[in-house]
């Protein structure tokens, strides 16, 4: 027998080979790359195991460019080469950067054009562009070791607010850094994807982003899978960075004064407070013990200690609405996106003005790349843009009703819509010159057990022998769910048509009730089908062999035409008692009787065809 | 009522679904085609439908409907090589007939 391959759920053939995409979060103090692996996005580590790559580059004079972890302690022994935060420069101006409070450690290339600025590094001249460019390519190297292959294309997440310059700018990184933009993704957008909230037909979604030191929040509009940014706001100097900063000054007003005056002191305080804000995360409340001063901090009080940047963050939240002109009763979802909203305290507050729960399954750091890789992966063409868009299936079989009350399944259940798909047919009787089509929905073997939809009628079929016609019915299900049912006779191509609406009238329980009757009913479904099968086709013999009589029965012998008489008879009989077994062994035997009578018309007609040209041979039953 | 697969069967499924990367095992079925009847259906499964039944055999899953299990019970499932092409391969003791190419049978 043919030899099968395992397809994909719902018949659609397997992968064909996976082509390398990522997804990148270009951030302006951490970046990440994701990528799909057997089917599931990751974000892909370094050789450390660590997923954060700090976005900071430092130039050395040797020419070695030193990205991420490497850099950022650097940063401090060698300031004027090492460049962090570059996003937030590009797209701008030489005087738009000099007033950026970190770039006066910097120097501008004299030779570049004010909208065109670059830094001096021991390297040369470093514009945004390039710096960006450097981030891109360690990300990528990452994935290619990671992946074990050459990437083809990349999603890279912007914020939504970004323009069009800083757009460009973006994509001339990935270009210079030799990767391949599918798609420059917005950052709001990518963590609503990760969330599968692009998967409904429309609803509005905020996405509330505090990071390590920017916040933003967007508001975004889903409608047919498609997300428009309707609103944004933010601060860009807000973010958990902040929080430990509150917490470190509570601490300092409680230890000793003199001890923490020290510039090394107030470091190790901050990363203090830094700690005591995670372990908060875990737990009701901490125990404090610093430089001899020991206490414990509660959740509340840490509440108490942050309620003044709590509230920051939930008014640029009020203005975002009033932006867009919603209410929080318009918001279906909250995405919580950026490290700092672990923090219970903020959860508790989105949570409490929206009036309803932040999602927050996926780490908040990596939500906004898990999105750009899921997209990465479809515009590759890993995933088939219809599953992206719309993951909607057809919930009961629909076919045809065949001869013998028989339901011909066209499109099984559980198929992945919008779909078409195609069948021939052909007649039952000679000379059969129109055909009733009757579409079924169901799981049952007989139609009068499935739900009738609609009947129509295709004629012009020209006559024809039983079988000869050929007539393709196509079933079409539409991304709404609504089915068109074509029948057209291939010869002359008369064509019928009908449009239905199958889920019209049907509910979850009705669907329910017919598959849970399929599966009572299944042996006793094929025991009938067996039976129908076996009459249809003991029909057929019966009536070719009363046409093969009717044009040649002079060749048929008397005893002959008595025995396959009797034989008829006695099918007959079998066919009226419903018993599929002996209706197919009486066929044969009728088969086999006739043997003869069919040779000896063979012969007849090939003997008469002999001298003739091919070409004024009529084909048989013309 | 029962389907059973070979050990060779059984390591291709394994691996097959190991890169694929997710799945919970593989559904035999059947579907009626055209002409001469019965078509097998082989893929993997993600979840599973009300009224399925799983079998698990050489540590894998088959999964398989109640509606094609009657058509199906007792069938054993092979990995074999012919010439360049290898597959799967269902002995079915309830199939009287095949068609020529071996893609339908009928019960």
């Amino acid at each position: 027998m043919a030899l099968l391959q395992i397809s994909e759920p719902g018949g659609k053939p397997a992968k064909p080979a996976h082509r390398l995409a990522v997804g990148i979060d270009l951030g302006t103090t951490n970046s990440l790359v994701s990528a799909s692996c057997g089917g599931k996005i990751e974000i892909l580590p370094d050789d450390d195991g660590s997923y954060l790559l700090p976005s900071v580059v430092r130039y050395r004079a040797d020419g070695e460019i030193i990205v991420g972890n490497e850099a950022k302690q650097s940063a401090a022994k060698d300031p004027g080469n090492t460049i962090a935060s570059v996003k937030r420069w590009l797209g701008k101006s030489q005087t738009e950067i000099a007033a950026s409070d970190h770039a006066a450690r910097y120097q501008f290339d004299p030779d570049r054009e004010q909208q065109a600025p670059a830094l001096v590094t021991a390297a040369g001249s470093k514009d945004p562009v390039q710096v960006s460019a450097d981030i891109l390519r360690s990300l990528v190297e990452r994935a290619e070791a990671c992946l074990k292959g050459k990437l083809e294309g990349a999603v890279i997440t912007v914020p939504a607010y970004f323009n069009d310059a800083q757009r460009q700018q973006t994509k001339d990184a990935a270009q210079l850094a030799g990767v391949k933009v599918l798609r420059l993704l917005n950052e709001p957008t990518a963590a609503a994807v990760a969330y599968g909230l692009d998967s409904k037909e429309q609803g509005t979604v905020v996405v509330f982003d505090l990071g390590g030191g920017t916040f933003d929040v967007s508001l975004l509009s889903l409608r047919q899978g498609v997300f428009e940014v309707l609103a944004t706001g933010g601060d860009t100097a807000l973010g958990g960075d902040d929080f430990d900063q509150a917490l470190a000054d509570y601490l300092r007003a409680r230890i000793d004064k003199q001890a923490s005056e020290e510039a090394s002191e107030l470091v190790v305080l901050h990363q203090y407070a830094n700690q005591l804000k995670h372990d908060l995360g875990e737990n009701d409340s901490v125990d404090i013990d610093f430089n001899g001063y020991r206490g414990s901090l509660s959740r509340a009080e840490f509440a108490d200690i942050c309620e003044p940047l709590v509230k920051r963050t939930i008014n640029t939240c009020r203005r975002v609405l009033r932006d867009a002109g919603k209410t929080t009763e318009d918001i279906d979802n909250i995405v919580l996106v950026g490290g700092a909203t672990r923090m219970p305290v903020i959860r508790e507050a989105v949570a409490d003005y929206f009036g309803k729960a932040p999602l927050t399954d996926i780490d908040p750091d990596k939500a906004v790349a898990v999105g750009a890789g899921i997209q990465a992966d479809v515009l590759i063409g890993n995933k088939s843009s219809d599953d992206f868009l719309l993951l909607d299936v057809n919930p009961l079989s629909l076919g045809i009703e065949t001869m013998g009350e028989l339901v011909e399944k066209i499109i099984p259940r559980n198929t992945t819509i919008p779909v078409a798909k195609a069948q021939e047919f052909t007649t039952f009787k000679d000379g059969q010159t129109a055909m009733s089509l009757h579409v079924v929905q169901g799981e049952r073997e007989l139609v009068s057990d499935c739900r009738s939809l609609a009947r129509f009628e295709l004629r012009g079929i020209p006559p024809m022998v039983a079988g000869a016609a050929k007539i393709r019915v196509t079933f079409q299900v539409d991304a709404d769910g609504l089915l068109s049912v074509i029948a057209e006779e291939l010869s002359t191509g008369s064509k019928s048509e009908i449009q239905i609406k199958p889920s019209y009238g049907l509910d979850a329980d009705t669907i329910e009730q017919m598959l849970q009757a399929s599966h009572e009913h299944a042996s006793e479904d094929r025991d009938i089908r067996a039976l129908r099968e076996a009459q249809i086709e003991a029909q057929q013999i019966i009536d070719a062999i009363y046409a093969a009589i009717d044009a040649d029965g002079e060749l048929l012998e008397e005893s002959e035409k008595a025995s396959i008489e009797a034989a008829i008879a006695e099918l007959r009989g079998a066919m009226q008692e419903s018993k599929p077994i002996r209706i197919q062994e009486l066929s044969e035997e009728l088969n086999r009787l006739s043997g003869d009578f069919a040779a000896r018309r063979m012969d007849l007609h090939i003997r008469s065809l002999q001298g003739e040209s091919i070409d004024s041979v009529e084909p048989i039953g013309k | 009522m029962a389907i059973s697969i070979t050990e060779t069967a059984a390591r291709h499924v394994a691996e097959q679904l190991a890169n694929r990367g997710h799945g919970l095992g593989i559904r035999v079925g059947v579907k009626t085609t055209g002409c001469s009847g019965m078509a097998y259906v082989l893929e993997f499964v993600d979840k599973l439908d009300i009224g399925d039944k799983v079998f698990e055999e050489q540590g894998v899953k088959i999964i398989v409907d109640p509606k094609s299990l009657v058509y199906i019970d007792g069938t054993q499932m092979d990995f074999v090589k012919q010439g360049v092409n290898e597959g799967f391969e269902f002995t079915n003791p309830n199939a009287k007939g095949e068609c020529g190419c071996g893609e339908s049978f009928s019960v």
